[in-house]
């Protein structure tokens, strides 16, 4: 579908439940300065979408306002067809792994297992079934060995794939990453990568920021260009082009094309 | 081991305890003549009297919430805002004194004076918060402003009641440094409730508290109201503080919510443990420092309490199993005992094999090298070198002969072989497999071979099987004397990884 007759299909208002994400006209802004514009677009179901664009320009807010973790100063979010807080239980989140203090006195099995707290529910405790749930999560991302090392003593791929693996735990049916990839070891990307993957085959949709331009074709079937305003959303072949790659870096982008163009070169050559 | 590490963990508070208590007594028996007589002494280590005990336990219990609940408020971040709240109940209580004195009854009726305190403190920490969410303001401003402006106000209003002499004011200063000689048996069961409800509710709710410290923005997204988590912390802060001020004092207090879980991070990596180390820390130090307190009738308990708490901290930052100081010591030391004892081996090693190279009938098992070669081959003091040869000598793999020569014992060369053996398959690895210059060589492979696991050692050999002869020691890739001249070129350097 395109981009165009999703806006007319939202500027209805119609809902729809096998959609897992519909933006409307979302705005963002801190102290009155937006950061987020007018932000429209629909995820169809199934598919592993890329957001790419420059520094400050808006990626993790869009994901936070999606959630309804900062106020939204406009639009309207419809996840599945429905209010975040109704689809809270489809929803697994991957927040930056610089979020947290990992210094913090828990293992790796007791983070993960808190991405079934939600459904625990409140003052029952934890079970021996929970635990072998998080173990399933772990082994799913290839450290079910350092399920009890605290988690200071994990690697930063590690401690990514320990993130992961509680948004896995959940079972979501959309799954919002920020930064997944920031500062990983080639192993834990490849692992990521598989993870994805898989989700995608179960027919889940996944959202992730992305700031490597040259694996944007590879590992993503869509793919949104942003800087404050959507500069362009749609399949990857169709909208990851010079020219919108250039509208949404601007001067920014002339460097940052030429490194990938040096790196390309020496692929070649090696 | 993890059984008896954790077993080990919970006896050692007991211990401490139970130490302190014995450093104590004799302090009070110094003082016999002064202040104390032996029958007092007894009659507050035996719990004798009906007030003392109760007392005991009711800070006991205050300490043990404190504990507990501190541990969340620490994790969250939270712990200074217990000490602005603190402060901030001064004001209350002196009000709640004068409106009660006033009114024509004993101005000191605790439950009213605690209210008093509640209201202030609540005021003071929402300005916080308040003044926290203005433009261009950062918490700490706002904790400093809100904390020092309510304490005076306080302070003036306290210095006022004693100008009008309205009612009883003395006593009204416990508050401040905390006194619980002048603790009624009803204000510890007071204390001792309160804490109790506020450890029920904080044990209760630790799931929901352990997410909202670790990670409350994950928290919210997954629909836990963190406002509403973060304010039930508050309040539990709120009721340690409030009932803690007349054993503690407000300007202590915070210690006690705070000692105690810090102490308790050195203990344990798992956050269940260190709720309960912390909860039992502050027990202890709660109810050892009041019973001191009520032995000298001048000694603020605050002080007391929170010197005993200390005390456990300072142990606990040398000894605790985990993140003690004094282990990460002794690991360094054990780490670098087995790689000075490795380089010493080997020297001896490489100087034999120097020697068969003039003179290829030399047997390693009979001959000798002499010290001042092998400390000429790495950059080791004379006086190094001395203590690691008599470690190797305690070992029984080596010989210090009396000419000053070393002969390697048969364990000592079966060793010598192996460490050899060991090195130059990763030095090998490095040349052959990661790009490294031959003469570069060997002060990586120095660095690494020491942590080498014998799965690693296993991989080694099948990775250069073409280039080593299976068991036999590969002969080095650069030739031994550049150690020599190299020695002296990267003398610092390799001091320092001889000491890493």
């Amino acid at each position: 579908m395109s981009t165009n007759t999703s806006m007319q299909r939202n500027a209805t208002g119609r809902s729809n439940p096998t959609l897992p994400l519909s933006v409307y006209d979302l705005t963002v802004a801190y102290y009155r300065k937006p950061v987020v514009w007018d932000v429209t677009f629909d995820v169809p179901a199934g598919k592993l979408v890329g957001i790419v664009g420059p520094n400050g320009a808006g990626k993790s807010t869009l994901l936070k306002a999606i959630m309804d973790l900062i106020p939204r100063t406009s639009g309207r979010v419809l996840v599945f067809g429905d209010e975040y807080r109704n689809a809270r239980h489809r929803v697994g989140y991957v927040p930056q792994r610089e979020s947290v203090d990992w210094d913090f006195p828990v293992s790796a099995l007791d983070v993960v297992t808190m991405g079934l707290y939600r459904q625990i529910g409140w003052l029952r405790p934890v079970t021996r079934r929970h635990r072998e749930r998080a173990m399933w999560a772990l082994e799913r991302v290839g450290i079910s060995e350092l399920a009890h090392r605290q988690i200071s003593q994990l690697s930063g791929g590690q401690q990514q794939r320990t993130f992961l693996a509680r948004a896995l735990v959940q079972d979501a049916d959309l799954y919002l990453m920020d930064e997944p990839f920031a500062a990983v070891d080639a192993a834990t990307e490849l692992a990521i990568v598989e993870v994805l993957r898989e989700l995608q085959s179960q027919g889940k949709t996944v959202l992730i920021i992305h700031h490597d331009l040259q694996s944007v074709p590879e590992y993503f079937d869509y793919c949104m260009l942003l800087n404050m305003r959507v500069v362009a959303f749609g399949p990857t072949e169709e909208v990851f082009t010079q020219a919108n790659l250039q509208k949404t870096y601007g001067g920014r982008l002339t460097l940052l094309e030429e490194a990938t163009e040096a790196m390309r070169q020496r692929g070649k050559t090696l | 081991m993890t059984l008896t590490v954790s077993r080990l963990k919970h006896m050692s508070c007991l211990l401490l305890a139970v130490a302190l208590l014995c450093i104590c007594k004799p302090t009070f028996a110094e003082n016999d003549e002064s202040t104390l007589s032996t029958e007092d002494v007894l009659r507050v280590v035996l719990l004798r009297d009906y007030n003392t005990r109760v007392v005991i336990a009711g800070t006991g219990l205050l300490g043990l919430s404190a504990g507990l609940i501190g541990s969340f408020a620490l994790l969250r971040r939270r712990a200074l805002l217990g000490d602005a709240l603190s402060h901030a109940t001064l004001p209350g209580i002196g009000i709640a004194f004068l409106i009660q004195a006033l009114a024509g009854g004993d101005g000191k009726w605790m439950p009213g004076l605690l209210l008093g305190g509640v209201i202030s403190g609540g005021i003071g920490t929402l300005s916080i918060l308040g003044i926290g969410r203005l433009r261009r303001m950062k918490e700490d401003a706002a904790l400093g402003i809100v904390l020092s402006v309510f304490f005076g106000a306080g302070i003036a209003i306290l210095v006022l009641i004693q100008q009008m002499e309205a009612g009883h004011a003395a006593g009204l200063e416990s508050f401040i440094y905390g006194k619980t000689a002048s603790m009624l048996g009803r204000d510890a069961w007071l204390i001792g409730l309160a804490g109790f409800i506020a450890s029920l509710i904080a044990v209760v709710l630790f799931k929901e508290l352990r997410l909202l410290c670790f990670d409350a923005v994950y928290a919210r997204s997954q629909g836990f109201p963190q406002a509403f988590l973060d304010l039930v912390l508050m309040a539990l802060i709120m009721i340690v503080t409030i009932v803690g001020l007349q054993a503690v004092g407000l300007i202590l207090i915070i210690a006690l919510l705070v000692i105690p879980p810090a102490a308790a991070r050195f203990w344990t990596n798992r956050m269940g443990l260190m709720t309960l180390s912390a909860a039992i820390i502050g027990m202890f130090s709660a109810a050892i420092g009041s019973a001191v307190s009520a032995l000298f009738p001048r000694l603020p308990s605050g002080a007391t309490i929170v010197l005993t708490c200390s005390l456990i901290f300072l142990v606990s930052m040398l000894f605790g199993f985990t993140n003690g100081r004094v282990l990460h010591w002794l690991r360094r030391i054990r780490l670098h005992r087995t790689v000075g004892g490795q380089h010493l081996l080997r020297a001896v090693y490489e100087q034999i094999e120097l020697a068969q190279e003039t003179n290829p009938e030399l047997k390693p098992e009979t001959s000798v090298v002499p010290v001042a070669a092998v400390l000429a081959m790495r950059s080791w003091s004379a006086w190094e070198l001395k203590s690691i040869i008599r470690r190797a000598e305690g070992e029984g793999w080596v010989v210090w002969l009396p000419n000053q020569t070393l002969r390697l014992t048969a364990e000592g060369l079966t060793r010598a072989k192996r460490l050899a053996h060991e090195h130059r398959l990763w030095e090998l690895y490095l040349i052959t497999h990661a790009d490294i210059a031959p003469s570069k060589v060997d002060r990586d492979a120095d660095m690494i071979e020491h942590i080498l696991q014998p799965s690693m050692i296993a991989e080694l050999e099948r990775l250069l099987e073409a280039e080593t002869p299976l068991g036999q020691v590969p002969p080095s890739p650069h030739p031994l004397s550049a150690e020599l001249i190299d020695s002296n070129a990267n003398q610092s350097t390799r001091r320092k990884e001889g000491r890493s």
